[in-house]
């Protein structure tokens, strides 16, 4: 079921750096709460402490520090403890149950998010076609291809070839394209890469995801320069992931 | 004092009030509903207290290891309807350990032992299973309410054993709780002659129903007040089942969502219009906004409307709900934006409690336009306002305090500032002030929740005027010792206390012990405490149970660990029934 598929895109916790193997998740899995947004100051858990410090002497004693320090007011966030050894894993203690929101609501608001999204694309199954449009770089015009005509990547690449072999060879032909698959040798010298656009506006590399996900979540194509594709280099041995 | 049975009074005067039979003062006791005022009764004298206990009908039981449930049916041997409640409340956020506890079966076992005429049962945050739920359906011969909220650990199964066995059952109702589906078509063994249904809740249900078995229950259920869809029925059934049960009163409609047919509309719109009763409305998850109009006819009758589950915005929703001039509750989503709340203000005016959910709430960035003029605007225009919960990305001292002075017949208020440590966003001062007021100002406050950048100076407020206040809520707050020990001197009328994320420690715990017997549950999780105060608490009162319990992933047991060791998460509650014996691995009693 798709919704098998979509739980192998899970968030994963995972240290900075380290690959996630899937594409980037949709932003609505329930496990979001194990990670950060994206972009968040997040304030972890271990962190948000503030020295007891004052608790050190008596009651009074404490109570007139406070009166003492009342006077400025207290704009910063606290800072860590002193004597508190925060636990080696505290880095990565994310901000559990914050905000307060209720599993069962986490778990319906995602669930509710990936079955609209799955219901968009069941839609589009249910005519039968799926078009997106296909841009080229360099290339005077956009072209549409129905991802429904394809079973996997390895289809998708080889007709976009086709679909494209005029550009390469005619217009782009100072580019370097040379040989006698012209499209197809200036890919494999990663010239081009294909990216496409997916739900959440973002640009991934086409390949990375099984081939059913790609096609649900997939709203546009664009083969771009190799040039341009900096940090969306192909892999090792040719451009496209050729998964079935 | 008093004596069981009467007494020969002297000719000339009537017999002094103490020796009144006990049947007297049990039907005397009947007329005091409220648990508090029978709790009070019961504690006056030894006849009243027998009378009380032998009278008692409804029992709640707010925390289920207060008490062994033999004790609860020794004590009281002729409750009829009982309530439990399991978890904390922090349980809903996943900050309680799973297996934890909270086991429904062994009350399950002592009702029907001892309290073979019970009708009605109710549990929350607890784990029934489905042999909870056939033990329910074989041992109360006139069982007629069965409502669980927030449990988990049944299936399907279990409720095919309450439809096949509860001949008497006038409610169902299952309020966001995890069910497995087994595909079994439990509505079908509800029998052909079975037509006491009152309230059928299965919102929460994920699975397919038989949309045809549906159809005939509610039409033989002639007394179906409440109706809760789930997910799986759709829009067409919809105005079906609604044409069959006209004087429906309470309509959770599940989804709402088909493409947009004029067809489908007049169905809808003639089906409401049918429903002269309806005041209660919720559901309408993915409603596409062009079907709301559908529901324009019963928008003057409704009292009730739960769209927190919704995710429809726009001039749609916010003409929806202008027209429903006679609400006292509104549970939106925080996508009604700012401008929808000021519409809100202007149009509901008997509104009554406000709930406003984030649609986004993992999100960083603001996504929607919903900041404290929503709620200051509503709490301005809504004299009758008491009750409100909101999510919001900002919040300023002068809109707490305009709030505060505007609306100081407020029981609940609940803020949640979505980051943690958000100052006032104009001055960047605490909002200490604002907090400040509304605990001044709301003289009858019960519960709170706090949040934004506070110091301990809130709390010294919170002690010094909370008076009222039962339940409060803390979270990233306070920076010492002090703001704990002005909470736990203060609040006179304190019974729940949770705590998450501020530097508390065991200074004010330990001075502040006696108070902990008088509360039902202290919670403190992420806070600055060692296991050698726990232990320390724990000697000195023994009628609490101090339960510890560390993060699962690093590992468990505590035995070992020294008495400067951290501790993750406390929780803390009065007990008559001693340490239980069905706690986890990461859990222990000191």
């Amino acid at each position: 079921m798709a919704h098998d598929d979509l739980r192998g895109t899970e968030l994963r916790l995972g240290l900075p750096g380290s690959e996630s193997p899937d594409g980037r998740p949709t932003a609505a899995t329930p496990t979001l709460d194990l990670l950060p947004s994206k972009g968040a100051k997040r304030v972890f858990a271990h962190e948000a402490q503030v020295p007891p410090a004052a608790a050190s002497g008596d009651g009074n004693q404490a109570e007139a520090e406070v009166r003492g320090e009342g006077d400025k007011k207290v704009a910063a966030p606290p800072q860590p403890a002193a004597k508190w050894v925060p636990p080696a894993d505290s880095l990565w203690a994310q901000v559990v149950g914050w905000p307060p929101v209720r599993s069962y609501r986490k778990n319906t608001m995602a669930t509710s998010q990936l079955k609209s999204s799955k219901e968009e694309s069941d839609a589009k199954q249910g005519q039968g076609f799926l078009y997106v449009k296909v841009s080229m770089d360099g290339a005077p015009y956009l072209r549409k291809v129905d991802l429904k005509t394809y079973k996997s990547y390895k289809e998708l690449s080889l007709g976009l070839e086709k679909m494209f072999v005029d550009f390469s060879t005619g217009r782009s032909g100072s580019n370097g394209l040379k040989g006698k698959d012209g499209a197809s040798e200036s890919r494999n010298d990663g010239e081009f890469v294909l990216t496409y656009e997916d739900k959440d506006g973002d640009w991934m590399l086409v390949g990375d995801v099984p081939w059913k996900m790609f096609t649900d979540s997939c709203r546009r194509l664009r083969i771009m320069k190799g040039s341009d594709a900096i940090g969306l280099a192909p892999r090792a041995g040719g451009k496209s992931k050729n998964k079935n | 004092m008093g004596r069981g049975g009467s007494r020969a009074a002297p000719a000339a005067a009537a017999p002094p009030w103490h020796v009144l039979p006990d049947e007297v003062w049990e039907h005397a006791f009947s007329f005091l509903p409220a648990d508090s005022d029978r709790g009070a009764a019961a504690a006056a004298c030894r006849s009243w207290l027998r009378a009380e206990r032998r009278s008692r009908r409804r029992l709640a039981v707010a925390n289920c290891y207060a008490a062994s449930p033999q004790d609860a049916v020794d004590r009281f041997p002729a409750v009829r309807a009982v309530e439990v409640k399991g978890k904390p409340h922090f349980a809903d956020f996943g900050l309680v350990p799973p297996a934890w506890g909270a086991a429904a079966a062994p009350w399950v076992a002592a009702a029907a032992d001892g309290w073979p005429l019970v009708e009605e049962i109710s549990f929350k945050r607890m784990v029934v299973t489905d042999d909870c739920l056939e033990m329910i359906a074989a041992s109360f011969r006139n069982f007629q309410v069965l409502r669980l909220v927030s449990c988990e650990g049944f299936s399907t199964a279990g409720l095919a054993a309450i439809a096949a066995g509860c001949r008497n059952l006038r409610e169902l109702d299952l309020q966001e709780n995890e069910i497995e589906d087994c595909s079994i078509h439990w509505l079908s063994l509800f029998p052909e002659s079975f037509t006491s249904l009152v309230t059928l809740n299965f919102s929460c249900l994920e699975g397919d129903v038989n949309i045809t078995v549906l159809e005939r229950l509610v039409t033989r259920c002639r007394n179906l007040k409440t109706l809760k869809l789930n997910n799986a029925i759709p829009l067409d059934k919809l105005a079906n089942l609604l044409r069959k049960a006209p004087q429906i009163v309470e309509l959770g409609t599940g989804r709402f969502s088909a493409d947009y047919h004029p067809d489908l509309f007049s169905k809808l719109e003639a089906a409401f219009a049918g429903c002269k009763s309806l005041r209660r409305l919720s559901g309408a998850w993915d409603a596409v906004p062009e079907y709301l109009p559908a529901f324009y006819c019963v928008c003057e009758g409704l009292t009730s409307l739960n769209l927190s589950y919704a995710t429809v915005r726009g001039p749609e929703l916010i003409k929806f709900i202008s027209r429903c001039k006679n609400l006292q509750l509104l549970w939106v989503m925080d996508l009604i934006e700012d401008h929808g709340l000021a519409v809100v203000a202007s149009s509901c005016n008997k509104l009554q409690e406000l709930r406003v959910f984030p649609s986004a709430p993992f999100d960083a960035a603001e996504q929607v336009s919903l900041t404290e003029r929503g709620l200051v605007d509503v709490s301005a225009s809504c004299p009758m306002l008491e009750s409100v919960l909101y999510f919001c990305r900002r919040m300023t001292n002068e809109a707490l305090i305009t709030i505060a002075k505007n609306r100081p017949n407020f029981t609940c208020f609940r803020l949640c500032i979505i980051e943690p440590h958000t100052p006032d966003y104009t001055t960047h001062q605490p909002l200490d002030a604002g907090f400040s007021a509304i605990v001044e100002s709301c003289k009858g406050l019960r519960r709170l929740s706090v949040s934004g950048l506070l110091t301990d100076s809130v709390f010294k407020s919170i002690g010094a005027h909370a008076d009222r206040l039962e339940m409060l809520s803390i979270a990233f707050a306070g920076n010492s010792d002090l703001g704990l020990h002005y909470i736990l001197s203060g609040c006179k009328s304190l019974k729940k206390l949770e705590i998450r994320d501020c530097p508390f420690g065991d200074k004010p715990l330990l001075a502040n012990a006696a108070k902990l017997e008088t509360m039902r549950s202290l919670w403190m999780s992420t806070c600055s405490l060692t296991l050698g105060a726990c232990r320390q608490l724990a000697r000195k009162m023994p009628r609490l149970s101090v339960e510890v319990m560390n993060d699962p992933r690093r590992g468990c047991p505590l035995d070992s660990l020294t008495d400067e060791s951290p501790v993750e998460t406390l929780y803390v509650y009065r007990t008559i029934a001693g340490p239980r014996s069905d706690t986890p691995a990461c859990v222990q009693i000191v």
